[in-house]
């Protein structure tokens, strides 16, 4: 090996030091403060120090007998859950077919460059603009109704178009397809092209070189993708907000209620709660795949 | 005793627990900055709704003093009088707000004796009768209920009249359904029609629990389920019952859409995704604004009013003290109220703002006439022609017709819950 002068090379670990420091100010400290602000005590106008479990009881409450159906916390979190679970499968599929094109339909590098640049282009606006863009194309008198109308498709204008389920995952794809894109693309970039030859000499088809090479060696990008489309939909409540009409229910809406009305304990025992949920999800997916062997 | 004020523990200073006391000494030094720079300038906490450039212009030039406005949210003004009440030097909220605001001492008593117009502040706010003597329905957090402090630095209101108020009150109005009659095409005379299956999937309500609850509350009432000893302080049974009727209706369809922002609730009635809905009486301006037909339509079961005013928070001492003396004189003195009347709202001293309106603006907005010439805008916008008139009429029949004032329950944390729960249906 060639001998390299030394220069000045600190401790990798050192290195660590300032990212730690902002992590530990910044997310540490104030998630060791909600947690503690959870147990305590409340009134309209102030909040008092204690160790209480009031918070917690007051999410669950009526949750364990079902006689009035299920209570607003379940109810709130399968709403949510049924949120995140299409975003997810819609921006994977869409994420992994837009990756697999970029990465092995494209061949010149500079033209895979570019089109992955152009796909970041929406990022260039703000979330909520493009966001709110939807809303003249959907509404009851938007752009597809009555394009639609005017084709004399459809009669009267199609009112689940806008403030309704489909919209809020509609606008939830559009805004996080390219979290999903991104991980995805990387992963698939660093496939030994001659894995792939070597498949498809040993007679694999299309379909299974997809599902017998490709998939698994994605992984790591699928579930890095997935944790942060799963991680921003559960937390999220202006999209839903907004796309939903406030019609539909999000936890994070119900924090962004608490918070208003300074009821911090509860926004930050509701806080903690889907921290635990979120936590969880990630944990169950990580078990598919130890993401740091992979890495 | 376990009491402790949220100033403790607020999110700034989280983040300044590695700066310690430092953050005290930063405001001890900015403090004397602002009394000793001339002019002064008044750190103004407020939703700001009504507050343009002209205002700031015409303050400097008539006192010479300077205000930097801190607009934000009526919820967040709440938040920071409790957990930043050094952040500023003069707050302009609202009188619901005051049992959250007055029990945790962060705000002062104002001393009426040193307002020079406080004598000719309106009777609804002092009595609770309109000036010829008619009766406001004081369901709800009433200003005349909460208008005053058993002393400067009390946490309790006083049941007498005494020399100290919670809040010098500025700006109020009051508030009814919008609709749109182009697309309704018939009269709207209740707060029923809201639930009314005529109109389901057009019609929207707010989602504030604590504004949204009140007009649930007209709504019910008027319907006929159920007559409140108190609309503005509901039992839990009572916060059952309404939201009841509510998530039934949400459940069959009735809502297009809830707003939590003012300009949502523009844009829901100009696109004709709705065509009746709680609203606000500048969001009608910006509809009409856009050459869409809004009604700011008068009910028989009356209005829900709100109010605001000036406080002191208990950190303003001094010179900064006498400069928001000064300042709410001037705010009083007649310029801003006409320049808040022209805007549909109402101020709180009526003979000085009617010296800066003319004979046809007067009798168009505060006496119900139809009007002479064209109405202006502050901005200069037009916003009737001759012949038109204001809807609902004159400043007797518009505030002689509150029903109910804005509240705080005492069961507020069950009535979000409920709210929540209505929502998640």
């Amino acid at each position: 090996m060639r001998k390299k002068t030394r220069i000045f090379q600190p401790k990798l670990s050192w290195l660590a030091i300032p990212f730690a420091l902002i992590f530990i100010a910044y997310f540490v400290v104030p998630l060791i403060l909600t947690l503690i602000v959870s147990f305590w005590d409340y009134t309209e106008y102030s909040i008092i120090p204690d160790f209480i479990f009031g918070n917690y009881v007051y999410i669950f409450q009526g949750c364990f007998s079902f006689e009035d159906g299920l209570c607003l916390t379940f109810k709130t979190y399968i709403s949510t859950f049924f949120f995140c679970f299409f975003t997810w499968l819609i921006t994977l599929l869409l994420g992994f077919s837009v990756a697999y094109f970029l990465a092995f339909y494209v061949n010149s590098l500079p033209l895979q460059i570019t089109l992955f640049l152009i796909c970041t282009i929406p990022f260039w606006t703000s979330n909520v603009i493009r966001m709110v863009s939807w809303i003249p194309l959907l509404g009851r008198n938007g752009l597809v109704n009555e394009t639609l109308i005017s084709f004399g498709l459809i009669q009267e204008p199609i009112e689940w178009l806008l403030y309704s389920s489909f919209s809020v995952v509609l606008a939830l794809v559009h805004l996080y397809t390219l979290f999903m894109i991104v991980p995805i693309f990387n992963s698939m970039l660093r496939i030994d092209k001659e894995v792939i030859e070597a498949a498809y000499d040993s007679g694999a088809n299309q379909f299974q070189i997809i599902t017998n090479v490709i998939i698994p060696l994605c992984k790591p990008g699928i579930i890095i993708g997935s944790i942060f489309v799963i991680t921003v939909v559960m937390g999220d409540f202006l999209t839903i907000g907004i796309m939903g009409g406030q019609q539909l229910a999000s936890i994070g809406k119900i924090i962004n209620t608490e918070m208003n009305y300074l009821q911090l304990p509860g926004a930050a025992a509701n806080s903690v709660i889907l921290l635990l949920i979120t936590i969880f999800i990630i944990i169950v997916m990580t078990k598919f795949i130890d993401i740091r062997k992979e890495l | 005793m376990k009491y402790k004020n949220l100033s403790t523990i607020s999110r700034r200073k989280m983040l300044k627990l590695g700066a310690g006391t430092s953050a005290a000494a930063i405001t001890a030094l900015y403090a004397p900055s602002v009394i000793s720079s001339d002019p002064i300038t008044l750190r103004y906490l407020g939703t700001a709704v009504s507050m343009g450039d002209e205002v700031q212009k015409k303050l400097f030039e008539d006192t010479g003093l300077k205000v930097k406005f801190i607009a934000v949210t009526t919820d967040e003004v709440t938040k920071r009088v409790l957990t930043q009440p050094n952040s500023f030097d003069l707050v302009d909220t609202e009188y619901f707000s005051l049992p959250k605001l007055v029990p945790s001492g962060n705000i002062l008593g104002m001393d009426t004796k040193r307002i020079k117009e406080w004598d000719n502040v309106t009777s609804i706010f002092t009595k609770g009768v309109t000036p010829s003597g008619k009766k406001v329905g004081l369901q709800g957090t009433a200003p005349s209920k909460v208008m005053y402090l058993e002393g400067s630095t009390g946490k309790k209101f006083a049941n007498d009249v005494t020399q100290y108020a919670t809040l010098i009150p500025t700006i109020y109005n009051a508030d009814t359904l919008g609709i749109r009659p182009d697309l309704i095409g018939r009269p709207i005379n209740s707060w029923a029609e809201l639930l009314n299956p005529e109109f389901k999937g057009k019609a929207a309500t707010l989602n504030i629990p604590s504004i949204g609850i009140m007009d649930a509350a007209m709504v019910v009432e008027a319907m006929g389920e159920y007559t409140y000893p108190d609309k503005g302080n509901m039992t839990k049974d009572e916060i059952d019952l309404t939201m009841k009727i509510f998530t039934e209706a949400k459940k069959a369809g009735q809502f297009r859409a809830f707003w939590t922002d003012f300009n949502e609730s523009v844009n829901l009635m100009a696109s004709g995704e709705v065509v009746i809905q709680s609203m606000w009486s500048p969001a009608i301006t910006a509809v009409k604004s856009q050459g869409k037909d809004c009604v700011y339509q008068p009910l028989k079961e009356g209005y829900r009013a709100w109010a605001a005013g000036f406080a002191l928070p208990k950190t303003t001492k001094g010179k900064t003290a006498d400069a928001v003396y000064e300042f709410v004189n001037w705010y009083l003195s007649g310029w801003v109220g006409a320049y808040l009347n022209r805007q549909g709202y109402y101020s709180a001293v009526l003979p000085t703002a009617k010296q800066y309106m003319s004979e046809d603006e007067w009798g168009f907005w505060m006496e119900g006439k139809a009007a002479k010439g064209d109405i202006l805008s502050p901005t200069g916008a037009k916003l009737a022609s001759a012949g038109e008139k204001r809807d609902g009429g004159s400043y007797e029949d518009r505030m002689g017709g509150v029903a109910c004032w804005n509240a705080t329950m005492d069961e507020n944390k069950y009535m979000v819950r409920k709210w929540n729960e209505m929502v998640a249906s």
